[in-house]
């Protein structure tokens, strides 16, 4: 029942998506070309997605628990460090370079697109890089993990 | 290669992913963030079933639309399939030191007005913004 319901939920990101133009790189270049060939469509994905969720939040995170789970799992950092804002930095770059992020990409595998399997693979590939890199940084200074 | 703007589909786009973020928050009580639910689908250690379960529901998504309209959503790539592993690199070491992306620091996070989720949202789309500006209009690519 909790898997059926958690796959409905991803089933309506993957339709968002879908009909947003996120999963389009051709559609999320033009946005950041604002000097060249502009299309402004995303600023109301974003907007309405924030809009959505922001007042969304507002009525759920007053329930003392979700429906299904016994807490809340909501982030705890609060520090802007260097990790942070460089991994963020980075992020762009690959998202300027490509066109995709995960949130687009990972709908868009449905249509069993090529450049879409590459992007992905390619994705989880620098995952994997950064994760071993994480534990390599945690292991020379464990004090500061 | 210039793209038409679509403004309802777009802001429809975007209400059906913030009321898919907002479900998974009353049902789960978890930020809808695609870099946390597919690190944590391949590499757990706990909750990978939902997590895949998430996942298989996004990539149903496509096929929904082409049941309904009768074509896959437009996927058009303006740019080389070295670009595509490239940027996906890039993507995938960025969003593990920055723990999040759009999804999750631009929607979610900003959502809940995290310092750190609106800092790192105005950091990824500055550097994706000059990044874009530099490929179209200084190498020419």
């Amino acid at each position: 029942m909790r898997l059926i319901v958690l796959y409905l939920i991803g089933l309506v990101f993957g339709i968002g998506i879908s009909i947003s133009g996120m999963a389009n790189p051709a559609k999320v270049l033009n946005f950041f070309d604002v000097a060249g060939t502009w299309d402004p469509s995303l600023i109301f994905v974003m907007g309405g997605a924030l809009v959505t969720t922001f007042i969304g939040y507002r009525f759920v995170l007053k329930r003392p628990t979700p429906l299904m789970e016994g807490t809340f799992h909501l982030p705890t950092k609060t520090d802007l460090d260097a990790r942070l804002i460089g991994g963020s930095a980075v992020f762009g770059i690959g998202w300027g370079i490509s066109g995709f992020c995960p949130g687009g990409a990972l709908p868009a595998l449905g249509t069993g697109n090529l450049n879409v399997i590459a992007f992905v693979v390619s994705l989880v590939a620098g995952m994997a890089a950064a994760r071993y890199a994480q534990d390599l940084m945690a292991r020379a200074q464990p004090a500061r993990a | 290669m210039e793209t038409a703007f679509t403004p309802f589909a777009s802001l429809g786009g975007g209400i059906l992913i913030g009321l898919a973020a907002t479900l998974l928050m009353l049902v789960s009580g978890r930020v809808m963030g695609a870099t946390g639910i597919l690190s944590g689908a391949i590499w757990g250690p706990q909750g990978r079933d939902w997590r895949i379960a998430l996942l298989a529901g996004m990539a149903t998504g496509p096929l929904v639309l082409l049941a309904l309209t009768g074509s896959f959503p437009a996927i058009e790539v303006p740019v080389s399939t070295l670009a595509m592993v490239l940027g996906g690199v890039l993507v995938g070491i960025g969003v593990t030191f920055g723990a999040g992306c759009t999804s999750g620091h631009g929607v979610c996070g900003m959502a809940r007005l995290s310092t750190r989720s609106i800092v790192a949202t105005l950091t990824f789309m500055l550097t994706t913004g000059i990044t874009v500006y530099v490929v179209r209009h200084v190498l020419g690519g």
